[in-house]
């Protein structure tokens, strides 16, 4: 009902090409944005903020990083931990060097080598496709996290082969280390993943994103139009992987606060592939959906008995968990395969007519 | 390497020349020793039986598949092999047999897609949305615009491109590929699987392209009373030969013409 877009005339091309033509929407940007860098800091709770909103920004920004390669370009990878280790270890090894730079400038340039290593093992789809380029990927992932365990450079040389985030300052204020407020933390981490959510969506909007979405949807004919997929196709590896290293950096300086090579393992690239899947190949909504679904509802239902009284010990819990999530995925993905932001655009169309029924 | 642009080239002299063209895939030979030339602002057809070699021919022209004999001469530069995207930079474009549009785009997108190597404007600017790539985008879409308001599909422009109907999927692609502005503009069965409304729609936008833009325009097309009705001149193909070449009436009485679409009895 109050979701209309009867009576918004657009005058010009420039307010019809806007990414939120309709008014209600960027209402919505707004009051979205308010409550994240507000309401959230001021009545947030340290353990809503520490343990769901740091992780939940986190790998939505990973999520972005991938649903660039995978729902823009049609590239599938599982190099996605991999690609976020290397932003971790890149910006513990900067920080070793210069620790007198701003963290935030180096959390940000640290994408850059995640950028490089990615672009080298995009390479090969150049060549190959679909399941196949899965498996170089894979080997990619492998590859990485070997040179994590065994090149000790990489970890300054400690014994524990872990990577220890240094106390560090921006401006004057505590931002890493173990002394840096969650709100702090967050609203950093907030700020980044809005700023590069936003580059994002202008860069997919625009004819570089328009050439990945030709590259995914049709490649002959793409090519026959003037794209070079040589460009297109490690540019998306080059983007995809910067966001994901930027991603990878903020885990362990702004979340983990410490990580090994675990935290890097193909697990965390299964993960994130599948907050991109659940959430909606080829949308940014879906990427920030995704996230919430795999990492906010286990909190919120590991929570559940405690608030409300309930007596179960913990692993049955977890159990519990682990069946209501899997239950869950398997009842989206067949509700809707193209993901949770598929729903969401259908009810905002649903909302539109409302209330007929088209 | 002469760097001539369609411009200079007069309305009546060659566009493309192809000169002695063989393609072959292992034992397959897909076209034996081709020769034929598009004069700029004509509307020039292909037509032969299925398997003639028609659309090996066209892949040929904008780059797809390099012969293995014969050269190609486009704007007065002659080639043998080249990238399909060098191709399309020279001012070759294309629609295709089975449509392909980018189905999980909408209309709009497709045809802004097909204006992609007008576009410029650097990473950095694109990051932004803003200044000159926020300009760039919007001169773009006003082009876009045009051809969308020429192929009347206004009704469409925001509808992705996978829940249109076939006839418009075609029409769209047709869009797609003018929006490049071409030189040459290759059409690979236009109206293929259409009902008789549909082609005449096509059939006048083909006319309508050909005389307002003065795009010169090669087609293949089984549909006879339509080739006839459009072409300016005909090249018959049959298992990858040229049997023959000419105005739509000397072509229509050709002996060989005749036989191969009729069969002969031995």
């Amino acid at each position: 009902m109050f979701y209309r877009e009867a009576g918004q005339y657009k005058t010009s091309y420039k307010a019809d090409q806007a990414i939120f033509p309709i008014f209600q929407d960027r209402m919505a940007i707004v009051f979205y944005l308010l409550v994240a860098f507000v309401a959230i800091p001021y009545f947030g709770s340290d353990f809503f903020i520490t343990s769901m909103m740091i992780p939940f920004l986190i790998f939505s920004l990973a999520a972005i990083g991938l649903n660039i390669l995978v729902g823009y370009t049609g590239q599938i990878s599982l190099g996605t931990g991999a690609f976020m280790g290397v932003g971790a270890y890149a910006c513990y090894k900067m920080t070793s060097i210069f620790p007198d730079v701003n963290i935030i400038i180096l959390i940000i340039s640290s994408g850059i080598f995640s950028a490089a290593v990615g672009m080298i093992f995009g390479l090969p789809s150049l060549r190959i496709k679909g399941f196949y380029l899965v498996v170089t990927t894979l080997a990619a992932q492998f590859f990485l996290e070997w040179c994590f365990i065994r090149v000790p450079w990489l970890y300054n040389y400690n014994d524990s082969g872990a990577i220890e985030v240094p106390q560090r300052e921006a401006l004057g204020v505590i931002v890493t280390g173990a002394s840096a407020t969650p709100t702090t933390r967050y609203l950093i981490v907030l700020a980044i993943v809005v700023a590069m959510t936003w580059v994002a969506s202008n860069i997919i909007h625009g004819r570089i994103g328009r050439s990945w979405m030709m590259i995914r949807d049709m490649d002959i004919a793409a090519e026959l139009m003037g794209i070079r997929p040589l460009y297109a196709k490690l540019s998306a590896f080059a983007v995809s992987s910067f966001y994901c290293g930027v991603a990878g950096a903020m885990m362990v300086f702004f979340w983990l606060g410490a990580a090994e090579v675990e935290s890097f393992d193909v697990n965390h690239s299964f993960l994130i592939l599948f907050m991109v899947v659940i959430g909606g190949l080829g949308s940014l909504v879906g990427s920030f959906l995704g996230a919430a679904f795999i990492w906010i509802l286990p909190v919120i239902l590991r929570a559940i008995p405690d608030t409300i009284g309930l007596d179960i010990n913990a692993a049955t819990v977890e159990h519990i968990n682990f069946m209501i999530i899997g239950g869950l995925i398997i009842f989206f993905l067949i509700v809707e395969p193209h993901g949770l932001a598929r729903l969401w655009a259908l009810a905002k169309q649903k909302l539109r007519v409302w209330p007929f029924p088209y | 390497m002469s760097a001539r642009t369609a411009a200079d080239i007069a309305v009546g002299e060659d566009l493309l020349h192809v000169d002695d063209i063989s393609l072959s895939f292992g034992g397959v030979k897909a076209i034996q020793n081709i020769s034929f030339n598009i004069v700029k602002g004509e509307i020039r057809a292909i037509i032969g039986p299925n398997g003639a070699g028609k659309t090996s021919m066209l892949n040929v022209i904008n780059g797809f598949y390099h012969p293995q004999e014969g050269t190609i001469t486009f704007l007065g530069e002659e080639r043998r092999k080249m990238r399909p995207y060098r191709a399309a930079s020279q001012g070759i474009s294309r629609t295709f047999q089975n449509v392909a549009l980018f189905t999980g785009m909408s209309t709009l997108d497709n045809i802004m897609a097909g204006r992609s190597l007008k576009m410029h404007r650097n990473f950095f600017w694109q990051m932004f949305r803003y200044g000159p790539a926020l300009n760039e985008e919007i001169e773009h879409r006003r082009a876009v615009e045009e051809i969308i308001d020429f192929l009347e599909i206004e009704h469409i422009r925001k509808t992705p491109v996978g829940q249109l109907p076939y006839g418009l999927q075609k029409r769209v692609e047709l869009g797609r590929a003018l929006a490049a502005e071409p030189s040459l503009l290759l059409l690979d069965e236009p109206m293929a699987g259409m009902n008789l409304e549909e082609k005449e729609d096509m059939s006048r936008f083909v006319i309508d392209v050909n005389q307002q833009f003065g795009t010169t325009i090669a087609l293949i097309e089984h549909d006879m009373g339509v080739v006839m009705d459009l072409a300016d001149r005909i090249v018959v193909m049959d298992y990858g030969k040229k049997i023959a070449d000419g105005m739509p009436k000397d072509v229509q009485s050709d002996q060989n013409v005749i036989d191969a679409y009729l069969g002969v009895a031995h």
